[in-house]
């Protein structure tokens, strides 16, 4: 009886100490996706009227709207940009700084540096690059006898270079984790592989890229959450243009909610974002944790 | 792979063998070159006359007026403390909110603890800049709209610092727990005395790339501050590089650079404990 009570007591306690992330996270994040799917039902009544319930017409307006398959397809062609080549680059980075190397401390920092930057002060210094008349990109072309490209302007350009700057901030943050895998496998396979003269390539494909397999899944679900999320450098370099060439879904979200003042598709995008989200969710939490194992 | 197949392929070393770690090393550094490049390119600009931005000269003249302009040109004072408030703020209350509830999930019976748990890691995935619009009313409902703990109170109750610390707290032997108790330590007590201390290391993880992140954060500060008074470093920088401010690039290189500094300083000084803590960080 007493040991019921003392229990009791536990639970008490354990649900107090709970309390201030329960209340705040009940505020900023279930209350809120709660309210963006209701808010997603409704159109606003005008002068007071009271929101119209009207189902999945917001929807139906959404998927009848070419510019949101075109941001749809953006940040589609912006994920399969970014992701494997951040990767495949972070990967290089990491068996370079992983080995023998003259420089390698500074080397790592030079990887490394872009992740410790802001987003914004990363785009203001591309935008230097970028830029049609003066910047470093179309000078150097022109020493080279070519005609400068609108990097940005140019709406069949302008995603690319998007793509292209942000590989350059993400690859050094995934390379660490590759880094730390690199350095928790057995010296020992490497040793064993060398007195059977395998070659390099092979020991690579056969031991060191399939012991790197958790790691990799690792930096695939962050790679595809920041592919969704991050859009600071839109706000310097492109503001999702030219024509929309460069919006992706989270900076449409923005565009409708604080330019057009339109909260309701607003509200409508972000449920599909949320529903991207969590398919990258169920994916980490049911597949991947069953077969990962982290050292 | 069995041991017979790879035995049966021995390959003697190739000529040519040695030569490759040099073809690495030359990969590797080029790669560290262009990865540095554009911070480099921002130095230069910066401490360089606006003639000079493209031109790279270098007996071009040194100056600080592109800084003496950025400064004059935007409260950037203000934008340091406001960052500065931010970031002490939202580390300390995570600490606290987080530490508090990671103990709970480590130590306490609490029903459906299991499904409370996984709740709390859907904010690994939820943040809240994706439910900017609806983050942004209920800021504002609370009287939070252009203030610092507006910007800094939806990342208070971390997932991610929850985690972490749960993860610590599990480790640490009950034995030591029991020996407190025995002191006549209350939970608090016991909390404060054996679990804090022991869990230092992941304290300094998660502190760092906190600070990192909310020095770096862009999105939810820009939209739930809308003047100088609250405004961070990064939106500040947001504001004064928007092209249609027609401030000379020089000068925004000044600006970015400013910005940049503490952090960046900060990350040369500290590199090897920055890495550690994103590193300890990230595995899981």
């Amino acid at each position: 009886m007493a040991e019921m009570t003392s229990h009791r007591r536990m639970q008490l306690y354990g649900a107090m100490l709970l309390l201030p992330a329960a209340v705040l996270l009940a505020t900023f994040a279930y209350l809120p996706t709660v309210t963006t799917v209701i808010n997603s039902l409704f159109l606003p009544g005008f002068r007071g009227a009271p929101a119209e319930f009207v189902g999945l017409e917001n929807y139906q307006l959404l998927f009848d709207d070419p510019t949101f398959w075109k941001v749809a397809r953006n940040n589609l062609i912006y994920a399969v940009g970014t992701i494997p080549t951040s990767i495949a680059l972070a990967l290089g980075m990491a068996l370079f700084v992983n080995g023998k190397l003259r420089g390698r401390g500074f080397v790592r920092m030079a990887y490394f540096t872009p992740t410790i930057l802001p987003m914004i002060a990363a785009a203001n210094i591309w935008m230097f690059f970028y830029a049609p008349q003066i910047g470093l990109f179309n000078k150097l072309l022109g020493a080279l006898g070519f005609s400068g490209v609108n990097w940005l302007g140019d709406p069949s350009m302008a995603l690319g270079s998007v793509i292209v700057m942000s590989v350059w901030k993400e690859a050094g943050f995934f390379m660490i984790f590759y880094l730390a895998a690199l350095q928790g496998i057995a010296p020992e396979l490497k040793e064993a592989s060398d007195l059977e003269g395998t070659s390099r390539w092979s020991f690579f494909w056969r031991v060191t890229f399939p012991l790197l397999m958790p790691t990799t899944l690792f930096v695939l679900i962050n790679a595809l959450i920041n592919a969704v999320r991050v859009v600071d450098h839109l706000f310097i370099l492109t503001k999702g243009g030219p024509n929309n060439a460069t919006n992706l879904l989270l900076y449409y979200v923005y565009e409708n909610a604080f330019s057009f003042f339109d909260r309701t598709t607003a509200a409508t995008i972000t449920v599909v974002i949320l529903l991207v989200l969590a398919v990258v969710a169920t994916v980490k939490f049911t597949i991947l944790d069953r077969r990962t194992h982290y050292q | 792979m069995s041991t017979a197949t790879t035995k049966s392929k021995t390959y003697a070393p190739r000529p040519g063998y040695f030569s490759i770690p040099s073809l690495e090393t030359v990969a590797a550094w080029l790669l560290a070159i262009i990865w540095i490049f554009p911070l480099l390119y921002a130095f230069w600009a910066a401490f360089h006359p606006p003639a000079y931005m493209v031109r790279f000269d270098l007996l071009a003249p040194l100056t600080l007026d592109n800084f003496k302009n950025a400064w004059a040109q935007a409260p950037f004072a203000r934008y340091y403390l406001n960052t500065f408030t931010l970031v002490t703020g939202v580390v300390l209350a995570q600490f606290v909110v987080c530490t508090l509830a990671a103990f709970a999930f480590a130590r306490f019976p609490i029903p459906g603890k299991n499904v409370l748990f996984m709740l709390v890691l859907i904010q690994l995935f939820v943040f809240p800049e994706v439910l900017i619009v609806e983050n942004y009313r209920i800021a504002s409902e609370l009287g939070l709209i252009n203030t610092i703990t507006g910007i800094g109170l939806p990342y208070v109750a971390s997932a991610f610092g929850i985690f972490l610390l749960r993860q610590t707290f599990k480790t640490i032997p009950r034995e030591l727990e029991d020996a407190a108790r025995i002191e006549g330590c209350n939970w608090l007590e016991i909390l404060w005395k054996v679990y804090v201390p022991l869990a230092k290391p992941t304290y300094l993880a998660y502190g760092l790339v906190s600070i990192s992140h909310h020095w770096n954060n862009f999105l939810w500060p820009l939209v739930v501050t809308n003047s100088v008074e609250s405004r961070p470093l990064t939106v500040g920088l947001g504001v004064f590089s928007a092209p249609e401010t027609g401030v000379n690039w020089a000068t925004v290189s000044a600006a970015t650079l400013l910005s940049i500094a503490p952090l960046l300083i900060a990350f040369l000084l500290f590199q090897r404990q920055f890495v550690q803590s994103f590193l300890r960080a990230g595995i899981r």
